[in-house]
C-alpha cells in the first residue's frame, strides 16, 4: 500500500476512534460549566471565493512627516553591547583545544543557529585546523566569522528594467534609470515598468511584527520618492485595521481597508486597482498572522498572492517576517511559507533584544533565503537593511 | 526534519539490546541523541546539560527492564524527567479576601498578551467570576482597541484611559473595586527584558497594583532566548506562573522546559489558537510528548473534536466497528480529516511511528489527497457502496469526471481494498503495520471499547481516561492523559499524579499561596 493510503487509513482509524471516545466520555460527564455565549465572530470566517465589492479607503493623512533619520545596525544593537562575551577570551588562546570547540559550539547554539548548521560550520573549521589553514584561537574565531559572513552575504541586485531579471554581479541600484529614486533597503525588488504596480506582500506567523514593519517601511519608501499605498489585508485580528491606520497616518500614506472579517484578497485587489488609478507605484500589503500548520489559512494566503499578481499588480517581494526570538521553528516557517507563496526574503524583527536571530543562518544555508531588512525597535525609524558583517559581529559577541 | 527522540534512540538500540545493563558508553550515546533532540526542540543549552546529567544519574547502572528495550527504557526515564520538571509544584489559584484578585500579564512584544488577557477573562467568566479587563498597553497602536473588541467577544468590560501605564493600571484596579469585580486582569505593553526603562515601568505597575498573580506570557516557538527573558522578568516582577501561547503551531516548545526549570514557577495555562475558546490548563505530560517529538495526539484529538462533525464521526465509527468501511465512509472521513491540517503534519503527530512511516509522512503530497477525493466524488453513491460495480466504461467515466486516468482509478480501487483489509485487521485487534507495537496500542480497539463500557458502569472516571491512555500507549506504558478541558471551578492541578509508578514517590500538587501582605 502506498504511503498515502496507509497514512489515510491510520489517521482515519486513530482519529475516529479517539474522537468517538472523547465524545462518549463528555456525554457521560456531570454537568460541566455553562457554555460561554458566543458574541461576535470568534472563529475564522471561511474565505470566500467571490471578491467582495470595493470599500472606501480611509481619508489621506495630512502633512507628510519628516524624512526618517538614518539608523545603523550598530545603533540598534546598543542595548546588548557591553554584555560579557566568553568568546573574547578565545582570542588570546594560542592553541585550539577541546574547550575551544565547546565554546564555539555553545555560542552558535545559544544564538539559535541550530544543531545541523552548527555542526556543519564546526566541521568546516575542523577541516581548516587540520589542514593548518587556521592556527590559534583568534584565527579560529576569525575563520568562523568569515564563514558566517560568506554564508549570509549574497549579491543580489535587481535591474530597474522591466523584466525584473536578476542582474549579474555588477551591482546596479534598483530603479537606477530614474534619477530621483535613491536605492532603499537591501535589494528590495522594485520594477519601474509604466502602468504596473509593485506589490510587496508581508507574511508570517502571529505576533512577529508585520504591521509595524510595514509602517516603518512605508515611511522610508515614501521619503525615497516612491508613491506608497497600504493594504489592510489583515481582516481577521481585532483592530488590525486600526493599527495599520495609525501607521498610515504616521507615514503619510493612504490606506485601503475592507470590512472586518471580510475577504483579504478583495482588499489587496482593491488596493492594486486604486494604486493603478491614483498613480501609486508601490502597495505594501499586510496579511493576518497565520501558523503554517493551518491548511485553510495557507490556502487563503495563496489566494491573496494570486490575486495580488493580477495585472496591473505584480508581486515583486514576498517578505516573510520572522521574530528574532524564534527558535528552530523559524526554519520550518521559512520552508512552509516559501512552499506556499514563494517567499523572496526575510525581515528579521526585534533584533534589539537579547535574542540573536541565528535561525536566519540556517534559513539561508538550507533554503537560500536572504534577510533583506532588520527591525530594531518599535519606532518608525527602527528598520535597517541587513548587514551580514554587523549581524555576525553581534551574533558572536 | 527534526527526528523524534524515539527514532534517534532506535539507531543505537541495536547495540543496547543484547546487554543486561546499560553501560556508560551506551548511556553516553543515548544522551548525545537526547541532547540533540532537546536542542532541536529549542530547550536552552544550560537546561539541556542539567537535564542530561539528571537522566544519566537515574539511568547509570540500572538493570534493563524485561518488557522494554534499552532505548525505550531511556526514553521512559527522559519522559518522566520531563514531566516531573514541567509539572511538579502547581499553582493553586486562590482568590483575594478583599476583591479584586489582580492578575498582571507581562512579556515580550508579540507573545500574545492581549489575546491571552481576553481568554483569561472568558475563562474566569466561565468559572462564574466577574472579571474586569484593564488595557494598559498604550505603546502599541490600537492595542486598547484590540482588547475592547476581544473583551466584547468575551462579554467582559474593558477599562482604559489615555494617561500613562502606571496611573492607568492603578486606576484600573480602583475601577474594578468600584464596580465590585472579583478579578482584575491587566494587559501591559510588550517590552524587551533588557529595556531598563520599560522594565522599570512594569515594576512600578506591579508596585502600585500589588498583583496577586503575575504571569509571564511566552510564545511556544521562542528559542534559546527564553531563559534570559524569563529570568529578567522574574528578577523584576517575581513571577507566579507562566502562560505558553501559540501551541497550535508545530514548534516543539522546548522553551517551556527552559523557563520552568530556570524560573521554577509553574506553567499554568496553554493557549492553543486564535479564538478565545482556544485556552486550557497546561498539561505537562502532553508537553513532554511534544518536546520529545512524540506527537501531541491528545491536542490533535481535541482539535478533531472541535472541527469534525460528531454525528458523522459516530456513525462511521459504528460502521467501522462492525467491519464495514465503504468508499462513501472513506470520502466522508477524508473530508473531516482534511480539516485538521496537512496529512503529513498529522502523521508526524501520531505516536509510535516507525522511521519508515515518518519518512513516508514527509513525502505525502496533499495535492494527491485532493486527487483521491476527486476520484471518489466522481463515483455514484451506488459505486461507492459497491465498487465491484465499476466496470470498464464506468472507470472511463470516473476518470474523465475527475481529470485523472483510468490507471489512477484502478490504483485507487486497489489501494482502497488494501485499506479495507487493514482496517478489518485493526478492528479485530491486530496492530497497524508501521506503528510500534506497544502496550495496548490501536490493536485492542474492541477491548478499549469494553473498558469504556465497564467504566461507564462503574460511574465514570474523573479526569483520567484509561481507555485513551490504553489506546495511545506511548513509550513503555507512558503518560496518563489529563481530563481534557476545564471542569467546574476547581484548582489548577498538574498532570500525572494518578497511576504513580511503583517505588516512586510522586509529589502531589502543592499549594503556592499568594505572597504575604496582600
Amino acid at each position: 500500500m502506498t504511503a498515502l493510503y496507509l497514512a489515510l487509513a491510520v489517521i482515519v482509524v486513530v482519529v475516529l476512534a479517539a474522537v468517538v471516545m472523547v465524545v462518549w466520555r463528555r456525554r457521560r460527564a456531570a454537568t460541566g460549566p455553562a457554555e460561554a455565549p458566543t458574541p461576535g465572530p470568534i472563529g475564522r470566517p471561511p474565505s470566500t471565493v467571490a471578491d467582495t465589492p470595493t470599500r472606501a479607503p480611509t481619508p489621506a493623512a495630512t502633512a507628510r512627516p519628516g524624512a526618517p533619520t538614518a539608523r545603523s545596525f550598530r545603533d540598534g544593537l546598543d542595548k546588548t553591547r557591553g554584555l560579557f562575551s566568553p568568546l573574547r577570551a578565545l582570542r588570546s588562546r594560542g592553541t585550539v583545544e577541546a574547550a575551544t570547540w565547546e565554546q564555539l559550539e555553545e555560542a552558535l547554539l545559544r544564538a539559535d543557529v541550530g544543531v545541523a548548521t552548527t555542526d556543519a560550520l564546526l566541521a568546516d573549521l575542523r577541516r581548516k585546523v587540520k589542514s593548518k589553514e587556521v592556527a590559534g584561537g583568534g584565527d579560529l574565531l576569525d575563520a568562523l566569522r568569515a564563514d558566517l559572513v560568506d554564508l549570509l552575504a549574497i549579491e543580489q541586485r535587481w535591474d530597474g528594467a522591466t523584466d525584473g531579471e536578476l542582474a549579474g554581479s555588477a551591482p546596479e541600484a534598483p530603479g537606477s534609470d530614474d534619477e530621483t529614486v535613491e536605492p532603499v533597503g537591501r535589494d528590495l525588488r522594485f520594477d519601474t515598468e509604466p502602468g504596473m504596480v509593485n506589490v510587496w506582500l508581508f507574511v508570517g506567523v502571529n505576533g512577529v511584527g508585520k504591521t509595524t514593519t510595514i509602517g516603518k517601511l512605508a515611511r522610508q519608501q515614501s521619503a525615497a520618492g516612491r508613491s506608497v499605498l497600504l493594504a489592510a489585508g489583515d481582516t481577521f485580528r481585532a483592530a488590525a485595521g486600526e493599527q495599520l491606520a495609525r501607521w498610515a497616518e504616521r507615514s503619510g500614506t493612504e490606506l485601503v481597508r475592507g470590512a472586518d472579517g471580510g475577504d483579504p484578497s478583495a482588499v489587496v485587489f482593491d488596493a492594486v486597482q486604486r494604486a493603478a488609478a491614483r498613480g501609486n507605484d508601490l502597495v505594501l500589503a499586510d496579511t493576518a498572522g497565520r501558523l503554517h500548520t493551518k491548511v485553510n489559512l495557507v490556502e487563503e494566503l495563496k489566494k491573496i498572492r494570486r490575486v495580488a499578481e493580477r495585472p496591473p499588480g505584480r508581486v515583486t517581494e514576498v517578505l516573510l517576517v520572522i521574530d528574532a526570538t524564534t527558535g528552530q521553528n523559524g526554519l520550518v516557517q521559512a520552508r512552509e511559507f516559501t512552499e506556499a507563496v514563494e517567499v523572496t526574503g526575510l525581515v528579521l524583527t526585534k533584533l534589539d533584544g537579547t535574542a540573536k536571530g541565528g535561525v536566519v543562518v540556517a534559513v539561508q544555508r538550507q533554503l537560500g533565503l536572504p534577510v533583506k531588512l532588520v527591525g530594531l525597535g518599535e519606532g518608525p525609524d527602527d528598520l535597517v537593511p541587513f548587514d551580514p558583517e554587523q549581524f555576525v559581529d553581534a551574533l558572536l559577541a | 526534519m527534526f527526528d523524534a527522540l524515539s527514532d534517534r534512540l532506535e539507531r543505537i538500540a541495536g547495540r543496547l539490546r543484547s546487554r543486561g545493563r546499560l553501560t556508560e558508553a551506551d548511556l553516553d550515546q543515548a544522551l548525545a541523541e537526547i541532547r540533540t533532540a532537546l536542542l532541536e526542540a529549542d530547550v536552552e543549552l544550560g537546561v539541556v546539560r542539567g537535564f542530561t546529567d539528571a537522566v544519566r544519574a537515574r539511568c547509570s547502572g540500572t538493570a534493563l527492564s524485561k518488557s522494554l528495550t534499552p532505548g525505550q527504557q531511556v526514553i521512559k526515564v527522559v519522559h518522566e524527567e520531563l514531566v516531573r520538571i514541567l509539572g511538579g509544584e502547581t499553582l493553586k489559584l486562590t482568590y483575594a479576601s478583599r476583591p479584586p484578585t489582580v492578575v498582571l500579564l507581562a512579556g515580550l512584544q508579540g507573545s500574545g498578551k492581549t489575546t491571552t488577557a481576553a481568554k483569561l477573562a472568558q475563562w474566569w467568566r466561565q468559572q462564574g467570576r466577574h472579571p474586569l479587563l484593564v488595557g494598559a498597553d498604550l505603546q502599541r497602536p490600537a492595542a486598547v482597541d484590540q482588547l475592547r473588541v476581544l473583551g466584547a467577544q468575551a462579554g467582559v468590560t474593558v477599562f482604559s484611559e489615555p494617561t500613562d501605564p502606571v496611573a492607568l493600571a492603578q486606576a484600573g484596579v480602583e475601577e474594578a473595586r468600584r464596580l465590585g469585580r472579583d478579578v482584575c486582569i491587566i494587559d501591559t505593553a510588550g517590552r524587551l527584558a533588557i529595556d531598563a526603562e520599560l522594565m522599570e515601568e512594569v515594576r512600578r505597575i506591579s508596585e502600585v497594583t500589588q498583583p496577586h498573580y503575575t504571569l509571564l506570557v511566552i510564545d511556544a516557538m521562542t528559542g534559546q532566548d527564553a531563559v534570559a527573558t524569563a529570568n529578567a522578568f522574574h528578577q523584576t516582577l517575581e513571577l507566579d506562573g507562566v502562560i505558553l501561547t501559540k501551541l497550535d503551531g508545530d514548534a516543539r516548545g522546548g522553551a517551556a522546559l527552559s523557563v520552568k526549570e530556570v524560573v521554577g514557577r509553574p506553567i499554568v495555562f496553554a493557549s492553543t489558537g486564535e479564538r478565545l475558546a482556544d485556552f486550557d490548563l497546561f498539561h505537562p505530560d502532553r508537553m513532554a510528548d511534544r518536546i520529545l517529538g512524540m506527537g501531541d495526539v491528545l491536542s490533535l484529538i481535541e482539535q478533531a473534536e472541535r472541527t469534525m462533525d460528531h454525528e458523522a464521526v459516530a456513525k462511521s465509527a459504528a460502521a467501522m466497528m462492525e467491519g464495514r468501511f465503504t468508499l462513501e465512509d472513506f470520502l466522508g472521513q477524508l473530508q473531516q480529516v482534511r480539516k485538521l491540517g496537512s496529512l503529513g503534519g498529522i502523521m508526524k503527530l501520531m505516536p509510535g511511528m516507525s522511521k519508515e512511516m515518518r519518512q513516508a509522512a514527509d513525502q505525502i503530497d496533499d495535492g494527491e489527497v485532493s486527487r483521491v477525493e476527486a476520484i471518489v466524488r466522481s463515483m455514484t453513491p451506488a459505486e461507492r457502496e459497491n465498487p465491484t460495480l465499476i466496470d470498464g466504461s464506468r472507470r472511463v467515466r470516473i476518470a474523465r469526471g475527475s481529470g485523472s486516468s483510468t490507471q489512477d482509478v484502478n490504483q485507487l480501487l486497489k489501494q482502497f481494498r488494501e485499506m479495507q483489509k487493514m482496517m478489518k485487521g485493526v478492528m479485530a485487534g491486530g496492530g497497524i503495520p508501521g506503528m510500534a507495537a506497544g502496550p495496548g496500542k490501536l490493536g485492542g480497539l474492541r477491548s478499549a471499547r469494553k473498558q469504556m463500557a465497564a467504566l461507564e458502569a462503574m460511574g465514570g472516571t474523573d479526569g483520567v481516561d484509561p481507555a485513551l491512555a490504553e489506546l495511545f500507549g506511548g513509550a513503555g506504558g507512558g503518560p496518563q492523559p489529563l481530563g481534557v478541558g476545564a471542569g467546574p471551578p476547581r484548582p489548577v492541578t498538574a498532570g500525572g499524579s494518578k497511576g504513580s509508578r511503583p517505588g516512586k514517590k510522586k509529589k502531589k500538587g502543592g499549594r503556592v499561596t499568594p505572597p504575604k501582605g496582600r
